[in-house]
């Protein structure tokens, strides 16, 4: 780890000033300090944000506002999210382990990096570390990488389960500046690698994250998460679906379904979801819906299973939701 | 700085308050404590090299094995993940502060008693996560205790004993 100067910030201007002089913010620190003990990520300076005024879970008929700062354990915790948001408190629960979960805040969880091995290891190729460096992972061992959303700079999965949840969703991102407040829909949030993979997100330089607001909507009570990992707990996914539906009289009134551990960003299928809406609940329709699960995926030499293994995965997750009470 | 060396964190630092040091001011199983320490310290690195507590275990060093497991105002986290500069005023517990007037913690005796450890490496860190546990209400069922303690990783296998002195100690702790 290299040296760095440190500071902790009283209020939102305190923490903008020091990122505007080059700082960057730490919360939970449970991805930052790993990288920089890595020496991946090598900041002059450290603003401590954890003493900000983001740690509310406000539940709205409308609407969740979730401050920035609450750690993972709280929000999962909550009984109006588990009642409201199951699909929030599983992929949580799902998340790292019961410690990392008391210390890793929402914000964070949305700026994790990738666990690409190439990414973390600076010795290798890695055009999201260093740019223009190339990819290690694309002619190397890419078995947990992703099928979507990939190019040719990059092909590491985004981390978060959370994420794919909030995608599904529709979550929208508050984040402030010196120049105020924003309103970023979670879906532009996240960019895909294309030409420039060390651009992950579109939050402005300096900006902070307040806040992640969900829409209340009426298939967010029949929601959850369902992960596929190589051991059954505290382990990334290598293939995950958040799903919500609204069935009414045995008819598909609304459908979400994002996936996970399949692509380099959080993952909406449109496909699968309009394949949903408007038909009769059973078994050959999850099949069938699921089936559009992996359109325009390019396999690579080891992940190539994930076509298949994500396809189920949507299955039997939708059949789990249409079947909860 | 310059000559700071890249593994640095662990020795003496000259003074207070530098651009790249600081002053942390903890309680660490009940006793005030001021430590100088380089930015870069990890909790864990505090704990064991400054604070002289040793009870508490570097694995990993990387979030991955539970070794380092402490009560941070009485929740378990990792404290390989976390620098002791974000900590100034917290209170801390190690496993050396577990036991009352020389009477250990109903978990630590659980472990004696049930034999739930062989080389008993990771056994600090299992315990203090164990404590975390029982103490969030996760310890109703074996399958809750093994999902919820699955930050704790035990190479030797003790994995069946651990989770029978967890629950047996619920009732206690």
């Amino acid at each position: 780890m290299y040296p760095f100067r440190f500071s902790k910030a009283d209020d939102e201007r305190s923490a903008l000033s020091a990122a505007t002089s080059g700082a960057r913010y730490i919360a939970g620190g449970t991805t930052l300090i790993d990288l920089m003990r890595e020496t991946v990520e090598r900041p002059d300076a450290l603003v401590d944000i954890t003493a900000l005024p983001y740690r509310d879970i406000d539940l709205q008929p409308s609407r969740l506002r979730i401050g920035a700062l609450v750690r993972m354990s709280e929000l999962a915790a909550h009984p109006g999210v588990r009642e409201q948001f199951p699909v929030i408190a599983q992929a949580l629960e799902l998340s790292a382990s019961a410690q990392i979960r008391n210390m890793a805040s929402i914000g964070g969880n949305l700026m994790q990096r990738p666990r690409c091995l190439y990414f973390r290891d600076v010795s290798a190729s890695c055009n999201r570390r260093s740019p223009g460096t190339g990819c290690a992972a694309i002619a190397g061992r890419n078995r947990t990488h992703a099928i979507l959303g990939t190019s040719d700079a990059c092909v590491a999965t985004h981390p978060s389960d959370l994420a794919v949840a909030l995608v599904a969703l529709d979550a929208l991102v508050i984040t402030r500046d010196h120049n105020g407040e924003s309103r970023i829909r979670i879906s532009d949030f996240f960019l895909q690698p294309g030409s420039t993979p060390d651009q992950e997100h579109s939050l402005g330089h300096g900006a902070l994250i307040t806040a992640v607001e969900v829409p209340v909507v009426p298939e967010s009570r029949r929601s959850g998460y369902l992960k596929v990992r190589d051991r059954e707990s505290f382990e990334f996914a290598i293939a995950a679906a958040a799903v919500a539906l609204n069935v009414v009289a045995g008819t598909v009134r609304a459908a979400r379904v994002a996936v996970g551990g399949v692509a380099t960003v959080p993952w909406r299928l449109p496909p699968v979801e309009q394949a949903l809406i408007g038909r009769t609940a059973s078994a050959d329709l999850w099949r069938e819906a699921a089936s559009h699960s992996a359109d325009g995926a390019k396999p690579l030499k080891e992940n190539g299973f994930k076509v298949e293994l994500i396809k189920r995965t949507v299955e039997r997750q939708l059949a789990t939701v249409a079947g909860l009470p | 700085m310059a000559s700071a060396p890249l593994l640095a964190g662990c020795g003496e630092d000259e003074q207070a308050n530098t651009a790249t040091s600081s002053v942390v001011r903890v309680r660490i199983n009940g006793e005030a404590r001021e430590i100088t320490v380089d930015n870069r310290t990890s909790l864990l690195d505090m704990l064991r090299e400054r604070a002289g507590l040793t009870g508490t275990k570097k694995g990993c060093d990387q979030g991955a094995c539970g070794a380092c497991t402490i009560l941070l105002n009485g929740q378990r986290i990792n404290s390989c993940l976390t620098l002791a500069v974000m900590h100034d005023g917290a209170e801390i517990t190690t496993i050396e502060g577990l036991e009352r007037n020389g009477r250990l913690h109903p978990l630590q005796q659980a472990f004696i008693d049930e034999d739930a450890f062989q080389c008993g490496y990771c056994t600090a860190g299992q315990i203090m996560s164990g404590v975390g546990c029982i103490r969030e209400g996760h310890t109703g069922s074996p399958a809750e205790i093994r999902e919820w303690m699955s930050g704790n990783i035990c190479r030797c296998g003790a994995y069946t004993n651990i989770v029978t002195a967890v629950a047996h100690a619920t009732p206690n702790a």
